[in-house]
């Protein structure tokens, strides 16, 4: 499961991706592969490019160069002939369906409820009825532990409550991959722990790729089979969590680990 | 003061027919209005300088040339262009056409306060943009419009007293002959003023409920419901005046 | 009216001067119409803070009852009432007073941007009230209202036509003057338009800037 065996497509691919924000160069000809079921952390100092690989998984970002491919389909460019071409936005909804994400500020919709929250795309996008819609939300809410504010305004919510209701709307979309950006940096501590086990469960009960930006070491080693180390828009060290956090062999990663885990 | 008052009750049936042709304006001008607000506001969002540019031309001109030269020059030098317009039409097309660019300000304003997370998430759900707007950016921003919405149609109801200098029965003539009955200036004068004041208020607390409205429709607002499921938490209410204010 | 062209040239160039003319007494209108809407402003939103609601109260009504009723209808009841009056004088009073109402709530919310740290610092250092307000809350306030009130300036600047209904010879009743007597309204009333525009936009760029600058 650690590596991509041959002649299997990778669930996400990114070849010589280049990200620069005016001058400054974000990621630099990056190239990195995840296999389906996998579940990735990235790891390194802010300012390393984690987030950003994220958000551009997400067209929340316009690539500067390079292609990501989802299950080998080109997502948000392509060459015809030697011309790097944008692709439509047609097309890149088709692609987009099977990515979800879970954001650090949940952004959920104020102008909805709970439950709103988590049909709108399904029966908007996917065109699921509203009552298909209804009873996998509630089957969701079920999951994460939020049955009975169904019916709430999110702001009558607390950050976890409404970080849960946001990875209940996110998996609703039923995600190939999905994208957890700094899910647990917004939250109060004591309140970290009941995210993480739902996702936890998540990962258990599911064979989603996971890719995951994240502060928590612990969970990170729980979660994930390889973990990435970032520094400057490049991958400096790959490995299985155990290595990774026990006896990782790069100098910045022995630093970076050294910083964050006191 | 009698005789005054006899005068009164003598022009009170044109009075409905002047309120109606103020209201007419203020309504008919007020719906245009959004209508250019819509289009130029979203207009001078938009990433294409073809779009962009043009709008902006049209916001600026529109608010830089006076209502008041706006009003006349629909009424005096259009028809000489071939393109007559009855008076009342000629109010409408001002006043929307004016505030409709005040009102544009607003639109732009509003949606670009809506913070970009928002639209992130409507993304990464993979809304389409008019979906987007539709669900998602648009029932956020018009509770952000609505207050400066209400001012500027206050406005609007204000700057259709000028349709009197184009042949138009509104208030303000009624005001004005009621004036010339009882040659009493303070009498016929206050007399209008109250009931352009009368009108005003109606308008802001028609306003004032629907952006009670949006609000509520954003949570924010005060329904029983929600006191009685608050009740059960004492915890939250602060909890949730701490966090909103930290966001705005 | 010339037949070939609508447009006459002659005609535009031939009423220049008195839009120019009139250009002066809306910049006049506009100044002073300001001067007397920045005082009256500020005395009253501090008005509006004194304690007793017998004070608050009725000038909260008086001010909304300006404030919501059309400045045309105002000038033209203080212009037929008072008789003895010149007519720009009433101009500038009745657009100071209308705009006065606008600027204090300008003032009130410049009030209540001042950090409530300002007044306990000066509360600690025994600073008596009148000294209070002139040295440390109205500095800091009057910073906050000059976008506000270059705003209003701009948008007096755009109401001061409203005049000609009471016989003041602005830029724009100066056009309608001319297009009365020559039959020709195109000329003067495009032209008047756009010196509103030549004059309102820069003004309102740098309004803008300002803005900015202070924000």
């Amino acid at each position: 499961m650690t590596s991509t065996t041959a002649g299997d497509v990778p669930a996400i691919e990114f070849k010589d991706v280049v990200k620069r924000f005016g001058d400054n160069v974000v990621l630099d000809e990056l190239n990195f592969k995840v296999a389906k079921g996998d579940r990735v952390t990235l790891i390194g100092p802010s300012g390393s490019g984690k987030t950003t690989i994220l958000r551009l998984l997400m067209t929340l970002e316009e690539l500067s160069g390079g292609l990501i491919l989802i299950d080998g389909d080109p997502y948000t460019h392509e060459y015809r002939g030697d011309k790097w071409v944008e692709i439509p936005e047609k097309r890149r909804r088709v692609v987009r369906n099977r990515v979800g994400m879970v954001f650090q500020q949940f952004n959920l919709f104020p102008n909805m409820t709970v439950l709103q929250n988590i049909i709108e795309a399904p029966v908007h996008v996917l065109g699921k009825s509203k009552a298909e819609a209804t009873a996998r939300a509630e089957e969701l809410l079920e999951q994460v532990g939020m049955t009975e504010k169904r019916d709430f305004a999110t702001n009558q919510l607390s950050g976890g409550q409404q970080q849960r209701v946001a990875i209940a709307r996110a998996l609703a979309m039923d995600p190939e991959i999905l994208l957890l950006d700094e899910v647990t940096s917004a939250l109060d501590p004591e309140i970290v722990a009941d995210v993480l086990e739902v996702l936890r469960n998540i990962a258990e009960t599911t064979d989603i790729t996971m890719l995951l930006v994240t502060h928590e070491m612990a969970f990170a080693r729980d979660v994930s089979n390889r973990v990435l180390m970032f520094d400057h828009g490049q991958i400096v060290e790959e490995a299985d969590p155990e290595t990774m956090f026990t006896n990782p062999s790069h100098e910045r990663t022995k630093e970076f680990l050294k910083a964050v885990l006191g | 003061m009698s005789d005054d008052l006899q005068t009164l009750i003598d022009s009170l049936p044109d009075l409905g027919g002047a309120v109606l042709v103020t209201l007419e304006m203020t309504v008919g001008g007020a719906a245009l209005a959004m209508i250019v607000a819509l289009v130029l506001g979203f207009g001078a969002r938009t990433r294409s300088l073809w779009v962009r540019g043009p709008s902006r031309v049209v916001i600026e001109f529109f608010r830089g040339t006076s209502l008041v030269v706006q009003i006349f020059w629909l009424f005096y030098v259009l028809p000489q262009f071939g393109f007559k317009m009855e008076a009342l039409a000629v109010a409408i097309v001002a006043l929307g056409l004016n505030y409709g660019a005040y009102g544009a300000e607003v639109v732009r304003g509003s949606i670009a306060s809506v913070p970009t997370s928002q639209w992130e998430a409507a993304t990464a759900l993979n809304l389409g943009w008019a979906h987007k707007v539709r669900r998602v950016v648009f029932p956020q921003a018009w509770a952000l419009m609505l207050p400066q919405l209400a001012n500027l149609l206050i406005q609007l109801l204000k700057g259709s007293a000028l349709a009197f200098y184009i042949t138009l029965h509104d208030v303000y003539w009624w005001t004005d002959e009621l004036q010339r009955d009882t040659r009493d200036t303070f009498f016929s004068f206050g007399i209008g003023l109250i009931i352009y004041f009368v009108i005003a208020y109606i308008l802001t607390w028609g306003m004032n409920w629907l952006e009670e409205r949006a609000k509520r429709r954003l949570g924010r607002g005060t329904r029983p419901r929600l006191r009685d499921v608050l009740g059960l938490k004492p915890g939250v209410p602060s909890e949730v005046a701490r966090v909103k204010g930290g966001v705005a | 009216m010339n037949d070939e062209s609508i447009w006459d040239w002659d005609t535009a160039w031939a009423v220049l001067p008195d839009l120019l003319q009139g250009l002066v007494v809306t910049v006049e209108a506009t100044v002073i119409g300001m001067i007397i809407a920045s005082i009256l402003g500020l005395l009253i939103a501090l008005a509006m803070r004194t304690p007793t609601r017998w004070v608050r109260g009725p000038l909260r009504f008086v001010v909304d009852f300006v404030r919501m009723t059309p400045l045309l209808v105002q000038l033209v009841f203080a212009w037929l009432l008072l008789v003895d009056i010149p007519p720009l004088a009433i101009g500038f009073g009745v657009l100071g007073v209308h705009y006065a109402t606008y600027m204090s709530e300008v003032y009130r919310a410049g009030i209540e941007a001042v950090p409530p740290g300002q007044w306990e610092a000066a509360t600690a250092l025994n600073l008596p009230r009148g000294r209070t307000w002139r040295a440390i809350i109205l500095p800091q306030a009057i910073k906050n209202t000059l976008p506000g009130l270059g705003n209003y300036a701009v948008s007096m600047f755009k109401e001061t036509p409203f005049l000609f209904a009471i016989t003041v010879v602005e830029m724009y009743s100066a056009a309608q003057r001319f297009g009365a007597n020559t039959f020709s309204y195109i000329e003067p009333l495009t032209m008047v338009g756009l010196l509103f525009l030549l004059v309102s936009y820069p003004t309102s760029l740098l309004v803008r800037r300002m803005e900015i600058r202070l924000a």
